[in-house]
């Protein structure tokens, strides 16, 4: 990543504060696991290989089962949105801002994250 | 902003000459594939009138203005990029300076689409002038017959064939006596024969619209009692007020001529299987063209020349045209007409089987090959409801039943059934969200033509997903009834099937998601789709082990932690138990496991025992005291060999022959782990009395005095199917060879989420191709499927035993990997003397500090 761009999100997210919630080492690629963090649970979605932004955090607990699971979900693209799909009836969330593609109804919470020097913090929105 | 301004400057120009429903097509597709990055795109169109709709352009006469037949909002030719010329005709093509020339001026072109349609073709035929030489084809067209039919009371067509009845229809509902006069002696004469014609024929004329084959108009003079006298041969005449010829249409290509591209025998501008003309830079698509010296006269073959040449216009992978079936099914003045594949019997040694009801003047023909085994092509007139299954007996070359005239004969049932194409509207596809066919149908006819889209609309296979399989089919079956084609691709992130992926891999040898997405795919991520598909065919090929690093983002949840999900996201766990054998002691096991992690036991259809819920971190101290008792993981989780079911055989039954435990222990122990399109389950019966319910698996064995029966392809769930008899009295090793064989065979040419029972059914040929694939080995691939087999046998290892050795694949058993508690929203209450999960509406009943957690 350039300077610029690093300088650039430091400007924008000063008033922003970080908790750490894991290591990076505690993230699967290409794959979610789940964190404790202030009586929510969120799903941690690292893809390495993406364009942009890398690591994404989500709500874990599907609308529509009512069960924790989206950070056991597949992460996939569909027509250009990174989204999982959660893992009891399949409905995809996008990681970009937690809406539903075939519920508009169901929308899941998102968090803005980061990785800072190996650790994985998660921002107050 | 420096390498906008580049990105602008290096913009190529695309011009599309035609805007009727292809050229509009194609423009759509090429937005929508993002052309606009790459091009200026300028459309050229003669009509004053944006794209309309064609196919329904009789409805003009009935209600519908011209505004609401238009096939886009008008927004889409504003979308910056893109400019539309109405009104305004190309008159000819530089092919040197690449610029096209209009009244307005030129505008050179990169790269140029020609998709000037058709004309419609009028016979020099002296007097035809003004309202006795009006054409059906455009809107001015029609205000023209509009303006004649005002004053009239009587209107001719010139043409019995598609368009020439539907001009009639037009005729007909603006008030006129209608008659029709036609050449040939049958009405339809391309999708019809004699008597399909003939049956036409009397249900048109009993809706009062006049007939005159045989007929060739020699002349139109001033008429006594109406305004024309149409002459024919044998002082024959027919008085009227105006005639519309529909005699045919001939490819527009003037442009072409001028420009010297080169022009088929029959007309229409030469294309190969890309659409592209003679001139590299030039393409040309729809009726317009000329593919292997013929035009395709239809609106889908036009929109598929279309999408490729959008596609490859963006750099995307496009299939070639490689023609299209002309097969047609449509309303006529109201009366059902359809026409597939070879109607009239042309194939050498082809033969008949016909039907005639003279009471409803409705006709039936069965077209066969010579074998008497598929059908080649059919026509019928009055009732349509035959068409769909015919149909799907050709394009699948279905085997006809003993029968074949069956097929068309009347029945107190209606129309003969097969597959989803014969489901009645009532069926029930989706049976959590009742979902029938009929409303399936409706979602497709409200507009939706993606089966994502469907699912969200209809909410069918929203619930446990088990209809997948039959409702993709429905879907793609009731999408072709509809002339759209199907698109087979894998999802968006693969232009390929099922099968053909398996043979990607196997051919080239890969071994990752990532290196098959990057030589094959688009993007590089994957979805929810193509990542557990392709999981499964790198399992069924090579059998590394799933939770290897690379292969863990690909599997579904269920795989990925090998165990079952169930509603509340806790799992179920299944130790396999081969055969259903199990010792006092493994049984204790079992029971101390259950007792210690408090997990709701059940006894399985499949002969085993179903520990559930679980949560993710208890997983693998679950495994580690199962393993350590001797058991290995059971695949419940996987689209993979399940149970080998079995009765206790000729050991303690009084009536077995064969020693039926120790066969299905030889079974399970040789294709445990076998990964497949869909689960494999299994089941060896001692004798014929049939204990194992063998008949309902995809891989029967039941024991007989001399050896083993083989069947194959039986299915219980939603869809029950029993299973065939394949080969009788065979010796062990010849059994595991055929079933070696049989499963490795599925396992290449089977479609993803398909069971062998669905793949049985799709397969050209039968069970007699099967039998010489398998048994004669008519293919030759008797050793390598053999040999691909024993590869994925070798490979065996527990997943579970080999997850437990690496710290690094259990890192992932962790509900909250920066937190030890479990999940504080899982709720159990105890319900005949086990937990079962809390529901929702007894949770609110259920104060905070009384649950169990």
């Amino acid at each position: 990543m350039s300077q610029t761009t690093t300088r650039r999100i430091a400007t924008l997210e000063t008033a922003r504060a970080w908790t750490t919630v894991c290591q990076q080492q505690d993230l699967v690629s290409n794959s979610g696991v789940v964190v404790w963090h202030d009586g929510a649970q969120v799903a941690l979605f690292y893809l390495p290989g993406a364009e942009g932004q890398t690591l994404y955090a989500i709500d874990n607990h599907d609308p529509q089962s009512g069960a924790n699971v989206i950070g056991r979900g597949l992460v996939g693209s569909i027509k250009g949105d990174l989204v999982v799909a959660s893992p009891i009836y399949k409905q995809h969330f996008r990681l970009e801002d937690g809406s539903c593609l075939e519920y508009p109804q169901q929308r899941l919470r998102v968090w803005p994250v980061r990785l800072n020097e190996g650790v994985v913090e998660v921002g107050s929105d | 902003m420096n390498s906008n301004v580049a990105a602008l400057n290096k913009l190529q120009t695309l011009i599309v000459i035609g805007n009727g429903m292809v050229g509009h097509h194609c423009v759509e597709q090429l937005i929508e594939r993002g052309a606009l990055e790459h091009y200026r795109l300028h459309v050229f169109s003669e009509e004053p009138m944006r794209a309309y709709d064609r196919v329904h352009l009789s409805e003009y006469f009935t209600g519908r203005d011209a505004e609401s037949l238009a096939l886009s909002e008008a927004s889409l030719y504003q979308t910056p990029g893109v400019t539309l010329h109405l009104g305004v005709p190309v008159l000819e093509i530089d092919r040197v300076r690449r610029e096209v020339i209009t009244a307005q001026g030129c505008v050179g072109y990169d790269k140029l689409v020609l998709a000037t349609g058709s004309y419609p073709f009028v016979p020099p035929i002296e007097g035809a002038e003004g309202d006795s030489r009006l054409v059906y084809r455009t809107l001015e067209d029609l205000d023209a017959i509009r303006a004649a039919a005002a004053n009239a009371r009587r209107g001719v067509v010139v043409g019995g064939g598609l368009l020439g009845l539907e001009a009639a229809n037009a005729l007909k509902s603006l008030g006129l006596e209608a008659h029709v006069v036609e050449f040939a002696p049958r009405l339809m004469p391309v999708q019809l024969d004699d008597l399909g014609g003939f049956a036409l024929k009397t249900q048109i004329e009993r809706l009062g619209v006049g007939v005159h084959l045989s007929r060739a108009t020699q002349s139109i003079s001033p008429g006594e009692q109406y305004r024309y006298r149409m002459n024919f041969a044998n002082d024959e005449f027919l008085e009227t007020d105006l005639i519309v010829f529909s005699a045919g249409i001939r490819a527009q290509d003037a442009l072409a001529r001028q420009s010297a591209l080169e022009i088929g025998p029959r007309g229409g501008v030469v294309v190969d299987g890309q659409c592209l003309t003679s001139d590299p830079n030039i393409y040309a698509i729809g009726e317009c063209a000329s593919w292997n010296g013929s035009v395709f006269g239809l609106v889908a073959p036009g929109y598929q020349m279309a999408r490729g040449v959008a596609a490859q216009l963006c750099n995307e992978v496009a299939e070639p045209f490689m023609g299209a079936d002309m097969s047609t099914k449509l309303k006529l003045l109201g009366v059902d007409v359809g026409s597939i594949g070879d109607a009239h019997a042309h194939t050498p040694g082809a033969r008949s089987y016909q039907f005639i009801d003279e009471a409803s003047a409705s006709y039936r023909r069965l077209v066969v090959d010579a074998s008497g085994k598929h059908v080649l092509g059919a026509v019928l007139v009055g009732d349509n409801s035959y068409y769909d299954t015919l149909l799907q007996y050709m394009q699948n070359a279905i085997a006809l039943p003993s029968e074949p005239a069956s097929l068309i004969l009347p029945s107190s049932e209606g129309a003969p059934t097969l597959g989803p194409g014969a489901l009645p509207e009532s069926a029930t596809v989706c049976s959590c969200h009742n979902v029938t066919k009929g409303s399936i149908c409706s979602a497709i006819d409200g507009g939706c033509t993606d089966l994502g889209l469907l699912k969200a609309q209809t909410k069918a296979c929203t619930g446990c997903g088990g209809c997948a399989g039959l409702l993709k089919q429905v879907f793609e079956h009731e999408l072709i009834a509809r002339g759209v084609s199907v698109d087979k691709s894998l999802c968006e992130h693969f232009a390929y099937t099922r099968q053909e992926l398996y043979a990607l891999v196997r051919v080239e040898g890969l071994i990752t998601f990532e290196e098959l997405l990057a030589k094959h795919g688009r993007g590089h991520t994957g979805c929810d789709v193509c990542k557990p598909a392709v999981g499964s065919i790198l399992a069924s090929c090579w059998n590394q082990p799933i939770m290897d690093t690379s292969l863990v983002p690909l599997q579904d949840t269920n795989d990925t932690f090998m165990a079952n999900m169930q509603k509340n996201g806790t799992y179920s766990v299944v130790p396999r138990i081969p055969g259903g054998e199990i010792t006092a002691d493994k049984l204790i096991a079992i029971g101390v496991v259950a007792k210690k992690y408090d997990l709701y036991t059940k006894i399985t259809g499949g002969q085993r025992i179903d520990l559930f819920g679980a949560q993710l971190h208890e997983l693998p101290d679950i495994w580690s005291e199962l393993i350590e008792a001797g058991f290995e993981t059971g695949h419940a989780y996987g689209k993979s060999t399940r149970t080998v079911k079995s009765c206790v055989g000729s050991t303690w039954c009084r009536y077995g022959v064969q020693d039926s435990v120790k066969m299905a222990l030889l079974i399970e122990d040789r294709y445990k782990g076998l990964r497949s399109p869909h689960k494999l389950k299994f089941a060896v019966s001692g004798c014929t009395r049939e204990c194992a319910e063998a008949q309902s698996k995809d891989v029967g064995v039941i024991a007989t005095e001399k050896g083993w029966n083989l069947y194959i392809a039986g299915n219980g769930g939603m869809r029950p199917r029993h299973a065939e008899l394949f080969a009788t009295d065979l010796d062990d090793e010849t059994l595991i060879r055929y079933i070696d064989r049989f499963l490795m065979f599925y396992i290449r040419t089977a479609d993803k989420l398909q069971r062998t029972s669905v793949w049985r059914e799709s397969l050209e040929g039968g069970l007699d191709y099967l039998t010489e694939v398998i048994i004669n080995d008519s293919l030759g691939l008797g050793d390598e499927l053999e040999a691909q087999m024993q590869l994925v046998v070798d490979r065996y290892e527990c997943e579970w035993a080999n997850a437990l050795k690496d710290p690094e694949k259990l890192k992932r058993f962790r509900t909250f990997v920066n937190d030890k508690r479990p999940d504080p929203d899982i709720h159990f209450v105890q319900e005949r003397g086990q937990r079962r999960p809390i529901m929702a509406a007894e949770l609110n009943l259920i104060p905070v500090t009384e649950e169990i957690a």
